[in-house]
């Protein structure tokens, strides 16, 4: 098979897939009289419980509200940020190539994607797991490795994180349409609207949701000001989190923090329309794979043996 | 109107009258829910750190008895399609009851989920109009609106018929039969949906099962008769409502249907699981038999099997369940049996391991018990005063034409519960 035929039967098989799993529930039910009188909340007259779903914010309502933000950081840490929106270029879509023969396991872009996303300590977006040689199943992974003692032989390391889906479960799980996919084919949540109920993180085949189990807490001197409402503002307690890319970063041309980090040079990140792409190189040319593929959800993150 | 208003005032007053008995029972539930406040305002104040809940297991005892009530809730058409669709007159006597019963379920269910999440009072997100629920997407989006329907349906239905007998008119059947039918078709959505909201997961091999919804379909089967068992040996005692002895064969004679075919359902389960013997059996593995060293649930799945099997040979035997005592014992077996079934032996199982393969076990701790024991004592509450108003309409001692008791009128008997 010629590099273009594969590619295209990769982009067919994984990017360009009909809708078929959940796509069944929509046309079944499309129609269907919705009818519904939910628990009514106390909270009128405090802007923040009032404030409109992402999507239906004017720009004057964008510029009040990341104002707002800021003075509230502010306030609380000493610290000037600023929270920018940048928005997805056209004809981009981001993807994410992991060189596994790479990797090993120094899990440094663990605690650059936390510093880079303002991430409480008990909240990490990626999980690097050691596998024995000779399978990828996480069901024998071992997640507890030393990663001062890496590589070990016979071992291999597979990082996780939001993989991105094109079929996201998750976004079919949350009831108020909390998250979403962007056009550039980032996963994102508006943490604002979020209501907690984690169904999301119960849909996740990838553990890649995080919940704000409590207030997040963030030494003054480590809040990145670079910040994005829909990535990496610090967020509220009670609201569900996640890799977003860096979308800060990689809607203004750079790499995301993991890439950036890792001293293998094991990730590979970029537009997979631009036929000039590393990601796009790596796609015609690899063995790549994507994980649990069986489950239909179409990751815009493959894995691959170099 | 001001009719209407006086029966309101009227219901109040009679709910808020009985005897010592019923003064002592109310006072201990609202101790109960009084506690459960407190660990609620903790939760809300320090987050849901406070739990013993994690990324790993998301979800814990408030949603394993959201999932238990719901059944309660549906099983409310055990005396609903009788009472309308075969006109047993013995059972139509009770049937409010039945309906208010599934109303308390309801309320209770829907206390589970807001003292669960994160930002309860974003929970406007969900209205139609002013937020956006996701549907037809989500399925706790569809659990949200059936949940509505069927709060309406069963406030609805007693609502209308005890406001007629209070009148002393016929109801008119269009008014509530269309409804009624209605909700025996919506009984089985509710439980449906929530089946379905864990069985749609597919990365959740242990609930990615088709079997799951007629599981819960079945299991309220039994449990909401077994619960009836008590309720109406209770109200027969404490109040002056007639239950006939038909009433009890009739539940009996489901438990025979329902807890076996129960059992079996389980069976099938299990061969599945544990035959197969994929990657995919982990979390059956984990908790029958526990995985690496893991072991945390295995005690109460099995605790759970010991009690559903005692309690279907109770109901199965003539000379066990016909012994009041044993029929009771077998009835308490079955609710214990078939709530573990539900939390630690489905919600908490199916997180462990996680989608990454890693063991982090749950179970919950005293905060989290004592806001799920005050929602139920608040639906035990609840319960009481409407069933004590719903008697007293019933019996004839809250009629239009009855003139208004006097303070010092102390005729009124409590309610059980």
């Amino acid at each position: 098979m010629t590099p273009e035929a594969r590619l295209g039967e990769l982009v067919r098989l994984r990017l360009g897939r009909h809708d078929t799993r959940r796509g069944f529930l929509k046309t079944a039910l499309a129609g269907a009289a919705v009818a519904s009188a939910s628990t009514a909340c106390d909270g009128a007259g405090v802007e923040k419980l009032l404030s409109k779903h992402y999507l239906k914010l004017t720009d004057e309502d964008k510029r009040k509200l990341f104002a707002r933000i800021e003075a509230e950081v502010l306030a609380r840490s000493g610290v000037r940020v600023t929270v920018g929106d940048p928005q997805p270029m056209a004809g981009v879509e981001f993807v994410h190539a992991l060189d596994l023969s790479l990797c090993n396991g120094n899990r440094r872009c663990v605690e650059a994607c936390a510093r880079e996303n303002n991430l409480p300590d008990d909240i990490r977006y990626l999980r690097v797991v050691e596998v024995d040689a000779g399978t990828l199943e996480l069901a024998n992974a071992e997640h507890a490795y030393d990663p001062e003692l890496v590589p070990r032989s016979g071992k291999n390391y597979l990082p996780v994180q939001c993989q991105q889906c094109k079929k996201p479960p998750c976004v079919d799980a949350c009831p108020v349409k909390a998250t979403w996919v962007e056009p550039d084919g980032i996963v994102v949540v508006d943490y604002d609207w979020c209501i907690g109920c984690r169904y999301c993180q119960a849909a996740c085949p990838y553990y890649a949701r995080r919940f704000n189990f409590r207030e997040p807490s963030i030494e003054p001197s480590r809040i990145n000001p670079d910040q994005a409402y829909l990535s990496n503002r610090i967020r509220p307690a009670g609201v569900v989190e996640k890799c977003t890319y860096c979308l800060h970063r990689t809607r203004r041309g750079r790499y995301p923090a993991c890439l950036e980090a890792c001293p293998t040079g094991a990730r590979k990140f970029g537009n997979i329309n631009d036929e000039n792409s590393e990601v796009r190189r790596m796609l015609e040319r690899k063995r790549t794979y994507v994980l649990k593929e069986e489950l239909g959800t179409v990751p815009r993150f493959f894995y691959f043996f170099g | 109107m001001v009719r209407f208003a006086v029966y309101v005032l009227r219901m109040i007053a009679c709910a808020a009258r009985g005897s010592r008995q019923y003064y002592l029972w109310l006072g201990t539930l609202l101790v109960f829910v009084a506690m459960g406040g407190v660990s609620y305002a903790h939760h809300l104040s320090d987050g849901l750190i406070v739990t013993n809940m994690t990324d790993h297991v998301s979800w814990g005892i408030g949603i394993a008895n959201f999932v238990y009530f719901v059944g309660v809730a549906a099983g409310a058409a055990v005396l609903v399609v009788p009472a309308y669709a075969y006109h047993r007159e013995d059972v139509k006597e009770i049937v409010l009851l039945g309906e208010l019963l599934a109303v308390v379920a309801v309320l209770m269910c829907l206390l589970f989920i807001i003292t669960d999440i994160g930002q309860p009072l974003k929970l406007w997100h969900l209205m139609p109009g002013i937020g956006k629920i996701n549907l037809p997407s989500s399925l706790l989006a569809w659990d949200v609106v059936v949940f509505n329907g069927y709060l309406f349906l069963n406030l609805h239905i007693p609502g209308y018929l005890l406001y007629r007998r209070y009148l002393g008119e016929k109801p008119r059947p269009i008014a509530y039969l269309p409804f009624v039918f209605v909700s025996m078709i919506w009984a089985v959505t509710i439980h449906t949906v929530t089946a379905f909201l864990l069985a749609g997961l597919g990365s959740r091999h242990f609930w990615n099962t088709p079997i799951l919804a007629p599981r819960f379909l079945i299991s309220a089967g039994a449990s909401a008769p077994a619960l009836l068992i008590l309720l109406f040996t209770a109200i027969r005692r404490y109040t002056k409502l007639d239950v006939k002895d038909s009433v009890f064969e009739y539940f009996k004679y489901v438990l025979r249907i329902t807890m076996p075919i129960n059992l079996f359902l389980l069976g099938c389960e299990v061969f599945h699981e544990f035959y197969t013997g994929a990657l995919h059996s982990a979390s059956a593995y984990y908790l029958y038999f526990g995985l690496h060293g893991h072991s945390m649930l295995t005690s109460f799945i099995w605790t759970a099997i010991a009690f559903n099997v005692t309690a279907t040979a109770i109901f199965l035997l003539p000379k066990l369940r016909n012994n009041q005592k044993i029929l009771f014992a077998g009835c308490g077996l079955t609710i214990v049996g078939i709530w573990i079934e539900k939390g630690m032996g489905l919600i908490f199982p199916g997180f462990i391991p996680n989608p990454l393969g890693e063991i982090v076990e749950y179970t919950p701790n005293a905060g989290e018990i004592i806001v799920s024991l005050g929602i139920v004592a608040l639906g035990a509450f609840l319960f009481t005063i409407m069933a004590k108003v719903t008697i007293a309409i019933q019996t004839g001692e809250l009629r239009l034409e009855q003139p208004v008791p006097t303070l010092q009128d102390d005729s009124t008997e409590a309610a059980g519960g």
